[in-house]
């Protein structure tokens, strides 16, 4: 573990259901490539009491949710964890597409690294609300003299180099919020990673980048979804609704106490109202078994269906002003725990009108029991993401660098 | 749906101008029935309705209609509908008569006081059943008017809506986003009354002006009949070039409609455009295509007249109306219901103090026989109010544990609101 080739990397998510730790194990495999993978080895998670809709309520709340799942999965993993890779959420998160220019002024005409990094630079300055922050500006492709496909532009010839990036941004003070909460913790946040980015980087293979995909995060107060088609983002979203809607409904609509809903939809619930259900009824039982209640299972289904499939209508008619649907070739993925809905896929597919599966977490290893389940895609795709920074930014530390630093993150820990 | 005897003869027959009768019920109703008859509504009856000597005799109307008996020795109704209604279920054969001959009633009164809250539901089940189709404009008091008020208006309100085949309401309170400190008393009441009247013209315009793109009688029946509807409205005019734009902007930030919200919510909106010659094409293209984005869940009518004296102006009326909750049957006679639960003649139990109508009155042998006497010299069953299973509507949708938190609004609708019902899914 303490090798000097490989890292922990820990990815945090706050959700409105639960708060998720995930430890990774990041080995960069010296010179064996096939050594070099990201291992998953210690989970912690919490029931979230503080956080409606995918933004903190209730920060003591929360800090303490967060507190448990954390030493939960540094108990599990053997790890001492100190810096976390945070997901956010919420429906102040927007995302568009922006464009910088750079004019390539060397004499040969040949653009360089330097030229490369200015035309990122300038497509990042971007006008936002002053109370507004960048939370990721993901590059997609090069523009050489306006010819695009460009992947890597540096070595080529040409006179005006553009680049697009996908802004993804989102109020600061809202974001703040999650940071504070988990620095109040003794943890340092890397870096703050969308939710959506996250599960994708879980989810999609290069393949089905290449090919185009939906990524769609269906979670406990906001559904977060990406697009993915030639190999790039194209578009992020976020709606805050999510199954915490579908129980809202269910409890308001078969005048249920909400746990109660919770646990009819977790029991009785399905995307699709059949044949099957038609006249079938449900009781409720109190804690002595005795009968208090008789739930229709149609009403019950009807109402999830008609939620689950406003969703999915609602993200198919974003992707349509986008221009998106044809480009998505690969289909659909759910994940978030309303994927675990019977028969989702099924109504999403009839909805969008495209192949949808449920996601796979792919390229990791570790934990079977994590990998597996949908709930967790979101933080196995922040330790992704941070392994993919990690190894990006360390070029092997010097002893004295090494040393120096560990002493530093010694003396702030208390 | 309800089969009426006339309502294929009025089919056949799209080319008929349709017959209006317009009734001014109570003393705003009259007063507001004055500032219409100066207008252009040439072919239109006028009936003014009315408990109160004085407010009939300094009105223009034609047809002056006095209900008065020995019970209010000449006092009017003082404020009580229940006086207002029982007068009027006295005299319900002198205003089916007055009905008769008319394809569509419209029915104007200010609901709050005795006489408008009380008679207008009465004569609009007199009109309905002598065939007509009942359109009310009503208005509801401000809130400083006082609470009572306000209960008779929305108790009102709900027999209206109970009967009639649709009703257009403007609460008044709503107009405090139009005017400012300084707009005296005299005006408010002038521009609620204007805004009221403004809409009337444009039902009225859609039924008589020569259309480009024409809304049929028919069609508007189809929209209003039976499905007693809530309706909200709006009426904004635009000059210039960008006029289209510009009025799709003016009525998205139209304080009755919400700045748009009750499109998103409307399932039927009816749309009637207005220009002078020079109504191009792609203007009205232009407006529907915007208006159709933002109701997309609605069954939208739209019409596009030419009108000579509108020059270079471009007018929009829309009505949106919203599947209301199926109201209950009127029933017969009712008193203040305040004596507990009690059970109307079909069984439902009633609430008092819920929305859903004013419980049934235990009727005095009299009255019932009286009232059975009515039903059987008029068209009997038929023409009645139909038949239903009532159902109890739902007049606060809690948002549950969204209540506190910040609502998800997209494109105007809430999101926090269970889908089915705002999708009108009736689970049975």
């Amino acid at each position: 573990m303490f090798d000097n080739d490989s890292s922990i990397v820990v990815g945090l998510e706050i959700g409105t259901s639960k708060v998720c730790a995930v430890v990774g194990e990041s080995r960069e495999g010296g010179t064996d490539p096939a050594k070099a993978g990201l291992n998953i080895i210690g989970l912690g998670q919490a029931r979230s009491r503080g956080v409606r809709k995918g933004e903190i309520v209730d920060p003591a709340q929360a800090e303490e949710d967060v507190r448990n799942a954390i030493v939960e999965a540094e108990q599990m993993a053997d790890v001492e964890i100190r810096n976390v890779y945070l997901g956010v959420t919420g429906a102040h998160i927007r995302g568009f597409n922006n464009r910088g220019v750079h004019p390539v002024v060397s004499a040969d005409r040949e653009i360089t690294e330097d030229d490369v990094q200015d035309v990122i630079k300038n497509a990042k300055a971007i006008n936002l609300p002053t109370e507004n922050n960048v939370v990721h500006a993901i590059r997609q492709h090069f523009f050489v003299d306006g010819h695009d496909g460009v992947t890597n532009p540096v070595g080529m010839l040409g006179s005006r180099l553009e680049v697009e990036v996908h802004v993804v941004h989102g109020n600061t003070n809202r974001l703040q919020n999650a940071i504070r909460l988990v620095k109040g913790l003794q943890l340092e946040v890397d870096e703050i990673v969308s939710n959506g980015l996250a599960s994708s980087l879980a989810l999609l293979s290069s393949e089905q980048k290449e090919l185009g995909a939906l990524v769609m995060d269906i979670g406990g107060g906001t559904t977060d979804y990406v697009v993915y088609a030639d190999g790039v983002i194209k578009h992020t979203g976020v709606l805050a609704v999510g199954g915490d809607h579908v129980s809202n409904d269910l409890a308001y609509g078969l005048k249920v106490p909400l746990s109660r809903a919770e646990k009819l939809k977790l029991e009785h619930g399905a995307a699709l109202v059949d044949g099957e259900c038609r006249g079938r009824t449900v009781t409720i039982t109190n804690e002595l078994g005795l009968p208090l209640k008789t739930v229709n299972v149609e009403h019950l289904r009807r109402i999830m269906s008609l939620r689950l499939e406003e969703i999915f209508q609602l993200v198919a008619q974003d992707l349509e002003a986008a221009g998106l649907f044809d480009y998505l070739r690969a289909g659909a993925f759910l994940c978030g725990g309303c994927a675990r809905i019977p028969q989702i896929a099924t109504l999403a597919g009839q909805v969008m009108q495209m192949p949808v599966s449920l996601g796979q977490t792919n390229s990791v290893s570790g934990l079977k029991s994590a990998l597996d389940q949908p709930e967790f895609v979101t933080a196995i795709g922040l330790v992704k993401y941070g392994s993919f920074k990690t190894r990006k930014r360390e070029a092997r530390p010097s002893l004295a660098r090494g040393l120096k630093g560990a002493f530093a993150s010694f003396l702030r820990r208390p | 749906m309800k089969t009426k005897t006339q309502t294929p003869v009025e089919v056949l027959e799209p080319a008929r101008t349709p017959a209006v009768k317009i009734f001014g019920v109570g003393s705003a109703g009259v007063a507001m029935l004055d500032t219409l008859n100066g207008g252009d509504f040439s072919d239109a009856a006028f009936a003014a309705v009315n408990t109160d000597a004085p407010s009939l005799a300094s009105s223009s109307a034609p047809v002056k209609i006095q209900l008065e008996t020995k019970l209010l020795r000449g006092l009017g109704t003082g404020g009580d509908p229940e006086r207002g209604r029982a007068i009027a279920e006295e005299q319900f054969a002198t205003l089916k008569t007055a009905c008769d001959g008319a394809d569509v009633v419209f029915l104007v009164a200010g609901l709050g006081g005795g006489a408008g809250s009380g008679i207008s539901p009465v004569l609009a089940r007199a009109a309905k059943e002598t065939g007509a189709l009942v359109l009310a404009f009503v208005t509801l008091p401000f809130l400083c008017e006082g609470n009572r008020r306000q209960q008779q208006a929305e108790s009102g309100l709900d027999l209206l809506r109970s009967v009639a085949d649709g009703v257009i309401c403007l609460p008044c309170q709503k107009t405090f986003r139009l005017i400012d400190e300084n707009t005296s008393v005299l005006d408010t009441f002038r521009l609620t009354d204007g805004l009221l009247m403004e809409s009337v013209r444009g039902v009225w315009r859609l039924l008589t002006r020569p259309g480009l793109i024409r809304i049929h009688f028919d069609d508007l029946c189809a929209l209003l009949r039976d499905r007693h509807s809530e309706s909200v409205f709006a009426s904004v005019e635009a000059t210039g070039p960008a006029r289209a734009r510009e009025v799709v902007e003016k009525l998205l930030a139209h304080p009755l409609l919400d700045e748009g919200r009750a499109l998103a919510e409307s399932s039927a909106v009816l749309v009637s455009l207005m220009g002078g010659r020079e109504l191009t094409m792609a203007e009205v293209n232009r407006v529907m295509e915007q208006i159709g984005r933002h109701c997309e869940h609605a069954q939208i009518i739209m019409g596009a007249a030419v009108d000579e004296a509108l020059k270079g102006r471009l007018s929009v009326t829309v009505i949106a109306a919203r599947q209301g909750p199926v109201p209950m049957e009127l029933p017969p006679l009712a008193t203040p219901g305040n004596s507990g639960e009690q059970v109307t003649s079909r069984g439902v139990v009633a609430r008092p103090g819920s929305r859903c109508g004013s419980p049934a009155a235990p009727l005095t042998p009299e009255q019932r026989e009286q009232i059975l006497a009515k039903n059987a010299g008029g068209r009997g069953r038929m023409a009645g109010p139909k038949m239903r299973q009532a159902q109890l509507p739902l007049a606060i949708i809690s948002k549950g544990r969204f209540d506190k938190s910040e609502p998800t609004i997209h494109k105007g609708e809430d999101l926090d609101i269970p889908t089915y019902i705002r999708r009108g899914v009736a689970l049975n």
